[in-house]
């Protein structure tokens, strides 16, 4: 029931308890068909949770081959496809998915709408990715072709031609990766129109522009960015399938195509989708570090421009991804400068997090932890990312282990531990009971101690020399030791987050009622019921400033005085 | 415990790396764990492990000590800048932590200041400028060096898995392991490299030496390095490009100039005729052996494979997966995906007779 006490939002509410929903089956089928922003939020979540899983049981499978040297527990042809199987998977089927579900879900509540823009956009833009994991993973059945055994892309996540040529690529399994990144592109950019629409044109009375929460503020410009850096994406998948099914020769070498041009289509994607997963974990510690520190974010315009900042610049950095290719030595000079400056706005960010703690009276909640543990892991992630940005520097780190540490630090250490953080954070507000503190914590020390030691770990091996995508190494190299440490960190991080799926079960049963305002936020989504009715308010918001709540709890000193 | 009934070779390694460490219940555990292991690979008779860490931060030559000097100052300036904010980050954490879980009165509530704003700007945009500056110098020392007249040139193909190191000004081709002259003050001797690929993209890198460039289908790369320590120096591919992309080792000889001419003299040379292994060299050139592989002065042209032309001056077969020696050569004939699996040498279901006479007649091309 939504909070009386509490004037903006949902006075009454009229939605009918649970069971009047129906049997078991017809439950099923109003999720199937439903257009409602919070279910297909929940659904999208729900999806990348269980690839994350999928994906993580492939990492465990893949270290536990790499703990020694010469190991033979799986063949290579298996270590190709699943390698390729994890990066594919934990970046289209995980990290997309599970950002823009958050978006999905926290979008229209934090500005006070009703659902998104396009609810059947939503809805068909949700089954579109889902079709898209489909896809791929139905290679591992269907991709059989020509091969004879059992099969799945096998050519890493980055797919660099001419090897997904039907010269190097038989059978099907190029196909249904192709397949599946169209598909699941299409949704996300149908996702994404859907943020923009909704960000623009769906605030409530008296929301500006500027005083848009930076959650939403942060979806907008990802939104933006999705259209811009999937197209290339979809564009190079289509060449692909006609070099392989129509007689072209985009990349096709042996006809004379240049392989080198599917690297620039395919950075130009891959750069710009780093930050495409990032700036959303940016957006829950944007939510998450003021509300824990008690103090408003410091610097919101300066947050909101460094935000579009990185939004613009990351869109001029992909070739450092090929400083190795033999571009010109202006080209390569050209991608150092982009490369160093976009991590200016990136810094400004750390500043102003650390600004906002700076004064405040900081309550260490679980969602406090993981977003403190990855202000300073995306500080050292972000200095790893400067030092390959050195082009000279990066003809020695290019594809070695280095580069898997700095963008894991990236993925797991920034967006992981954010994603994490979001879900202590709101899944009071999804489900109505509190996610167990004693497990979280559990969760967090565990999870940061298997996150160091396979993460940092894992930098000296690329030191060492030692390239990524082996499925085994050599012994006498001086990397056995560093692997086997980084093989047991990867277990530890593989315990905590069963911790986590556990906690979330349990929780969702057993859980501490949570009420609409369990953390003393001040953004609008606490303004309803926990979980909130369909229609999210009662009645629609009106709100003077950045932190409508704030103004509401202390009417003595709000802060549209300030703003 | 397949594991460890497997060849002789892991487990002699494991074993090493047990006495090294020396075992812990950890390391029984994990025995226990990798007791799952599959089917018996690496059965391979020599050893052939090379104890060498192939460490960026130990140079050897012009281009790799440039950019050794780069990264410590790269390290210096961001290894600064981590103390500094982590330090701010661990006073906050520490010092404005709520002591009092009662107390549930609001901090003064502050919004932001243009001031530091502008101070956390542009310092980061000076840093970036230096770093851009430093790093755009060693860029263009090294990628726009001119080539010395002296310069010893070679094309480097690489193919699914292996290298092929073509000397153009000599006239001869080599394969998995390249041999070049050291560089001393006195003498620089400089090595070019053209990089081109038979296939797939692969990357060409030898830590000590150089930083890695890729070898792509339809363009031709440069790199250039100058060693300046005769030894050996491993590398190895990096860039995925097939099924043994893990085994698609490489070596570099840096020999002393005379070393460097002998060896090319000999290189030079077409094959040794031994009329003592005549036999081995009937069978060799009435099997399929010969559309794929090249020995010099025999009906042998086939250029998908390597040149087996000097096979005996290499250390190593199969691209460094396997050592050179008979017994390794005979296994490796007899079937290659057993050595190194996904390799596309066929096995030519040859008898153990056939197998003999052809190592033999092999042995003999030094």
């Amino acid at each position: 029931m939504a909070d009386s006490t509490l004037p903006i939002g949902s006075v009454i509410d009229l939605t009918p308890p649970s069971e009047a929903y129906g049997t078991w089956l017809e439950q099923v089928h109003s999720w199937v068909v439903t257009v409602d922003h919070k279910k297909l939020g929940i659904m999208y979540v729900v999806y990348a949770l269980i690839f994350l899983l999928v994906a993580g049981f492939e990492a465990i499978l893949l270290r536990i081959q790499l703990m020694v040297p010469r190991n033979n527990f799986i063949s290579p042809e298996v270590f190709n496809r699943l390698f390729t199987m994890h990066g594919t998977t934990m970046i289209f089927l995980m990290g997309m998915p599970m950002v823009i579900g958050f978006a999905n879900y926290l979008v229209p509540l934090m500005v006070g709408a009703r659902d998104m823009a396009f609810p059947r956009l939503n809805a068909f833009s949700f089954w579109m990715t889902a079709l898209g994991g489909l896809f791929l993973y139905y290679s591992f059945v269907g991709g059989v072709g020509l091969q004879g055994a059992g099969s799945a892309p096998d050519f890493t996540w980055w797919g660099y031609a001419p090897l997904t040529e039907r010269a190097f690529s038989r059978g099907h399994t190029a196909d249904y990766w192709a397949l599946a990144l169209i598909v699941a592109g299409f949704g996300t950019i149908g996702a994404a129109v859907n943020i923009i629409a909704t960000t623009l044109c769906m605030r409530c009375k008296g929301m500006t522009l500027f005083r848009m929460p930076l959650l939403p503020w942060l979806n907008l410009v990802v939104a933006g960015m999705i259209l811009i850096a999937i197209s290339p994406l979809t564009a190079a998948q289509i060449m692909l399938l006609i070099d392989r099914y129509l007689g072209g020769h985009f990349f096709d070498s042996q006809a004379g195509g240049a392989p080198y041009v599917w690297m620039h289509f395919f950075w130009i994607f891959g750069h710009p989708e780093v930050y495409i997963l990032v700036l959303p974990a940016f957006a829950i510690a944007n939510e998450v570090i003021p509300v824990f520190s008690r103090k408003a974010i410091f610097g919101y315009p300066a947050m909101v421009a460094a935000s579009a900042g990185i939004g613009l610049i990351s869109l001029s950095v992909w070739a450092h991804h090929m400083f190795t290719v033999g571009m010109t030595s202006a080209q390569n000079a050209f991608f150092v400068l982009s490369t160093g400056l976009v991590g200016v706005p990136t810094g400004i960010k750390i500043f102003n997090w650390i600004a906002t703690m700076w004064g405040g009276k900081i309550r260490f909640a679980t969602p406090m932890l993981f977003c403190t543990a990855f202000v300073v892991q995306f500080l050292f992630a972000g200095l790893t990312g400067i030092i390959l940005s050195t082009a000279p520097w990066n003809w020695q780190l290019h594809n070695s282990y280095f580069v898997i540490a700095h963008f894991h630090y990236v993925l797991v250490g920034a967006i992981i531990f954010c994603i994490f953080a979001g879900f202590y954070y709101w899944f009071p507000k999804v489900t109505g009971r509190m996610l167990d503190e004693r497990l979280g914590k559990w969760h967090f020390w565990l999870f940061v101690l298997g996150f160091h030691m396979t993460f940092d770990l894992m930098h000296i091996p690329g030191l060492l020399g030692m390239p990524r995508s082996i499925y085994t190494y050599e012994p006498g190299r001086g990397w056995e030791s560093w692997n086997m440490l980084v093989s047991i960190g990867g277990i530890i991080q593989a315990v905590a987050t069963l911790i986590f799926v556990y906690n979330l079960v349990y929780s969702y049963f057993k859980g501490a009622e949570a009420g609409p305002d369990p953390w003393d936020a001040w953004t609008l989504e606490w303004a309803t019921s926990s979980p909130p009715p369909e229609y999210n308010f009662a009645s629609e918001p009106v709100v003077n400033s950045r932190r409508p709540l704030w103004d509401l709890k202390h009417p003595e000193d709000p802060d549209s005085r300030y703003e | 415990m397949n594991f460890l009934c497997a060849g002789e070779d892991p487990q002699i390694m494991f074993a090493g790396w047990l006495q090294r460490k020396g075992p812990g219940p950890a390391a029984y555990a994990l025995l226990l764990l990798l007791s799952c292991a599959g089917h018996a690979a690496w059965g391979a008779p020599t050893d052939n492990i090379v104890y060498q860490t192939p460490s960026i931060f130990q140079p050897q030559s012009g281009p790799a000590h440039m950019i050794y000097h780069l990264s410590l100052f790269v390290m210096q300036i961001t290894g600064a800048i981590f103390i500094v904010v982590a330090a701010f980050w661990l006073y906050v954490v520490v010092r404005f932590r709520q002591r009092d879980p009662k107390d549930d009165s609001e901090p003064p509530q502050i919004y932001g200041s243009t001031q530091i704003e502008m101070a956390w700007t542009v310092i980061p945009i000076l840093i970036v400028l230096v770093l851009f500056l430093t790093t755009a110098r060693i860029l263009f020392a090294i990628q726009d060096a001119k080539m010395p007249p002296t310069a010893t040139h070679v094309d480097v193909v690489g193919h699914q898995f292996w290298w092929e190191f073509n000397y153009p000004d000599y006239r001869f081709t080599t394969v998995g392991e390249l041999h070049v002259p050291v560089s001393t003050e006195q003498a620089p001797m400089t090595t070019s490299l053209r990089l081109l690929s038979a296939d797939v993209v692969h990357a060409f890198w030898v830590p000590a030496l150089m930083g890695k460039i890729d070898t792509i289908p339809n363009k031709v790369n440069s790199m250039w390095f100058n060693p300046d320590k005769v030894g050996m120096y491993v590398g190895q591919c990096a860039q995925f490009c097939g099924v043994e992309h893990a085994k698609m080792l490489l070596r570099v000889y840096v020999q002393t100039p005379d070393d460097f001419a002998a060896w090319v003299k000999n290189q030079q040379q077409p094959a040794v005729q031994d009329p003592a292994v005549a036999e081995g060299r009937q069978v060799f050139e009435s099997q399929a052996c010969i559309s794929c592989h090249v020995i010099r002065g025999t009906a042998a042209n086939g250029k998908f494979g390597p040149d087996l032309t000097h096979l005996m001056s290499r250390d190593t077969i199969a691209s460094g997966a396997s050592a050179n020696t008979p017994a390794d050569l005979k296994l490796w004939i007899k079937d290659p995906d057993y050595v190194k699996p996904g390799s596309l040498m066929p096995a030519m279901q040859l008898s153990d007779d056939q197998i003999d006479k052809i190592v033999a007649y092999l042995s003999t091309l030094k």
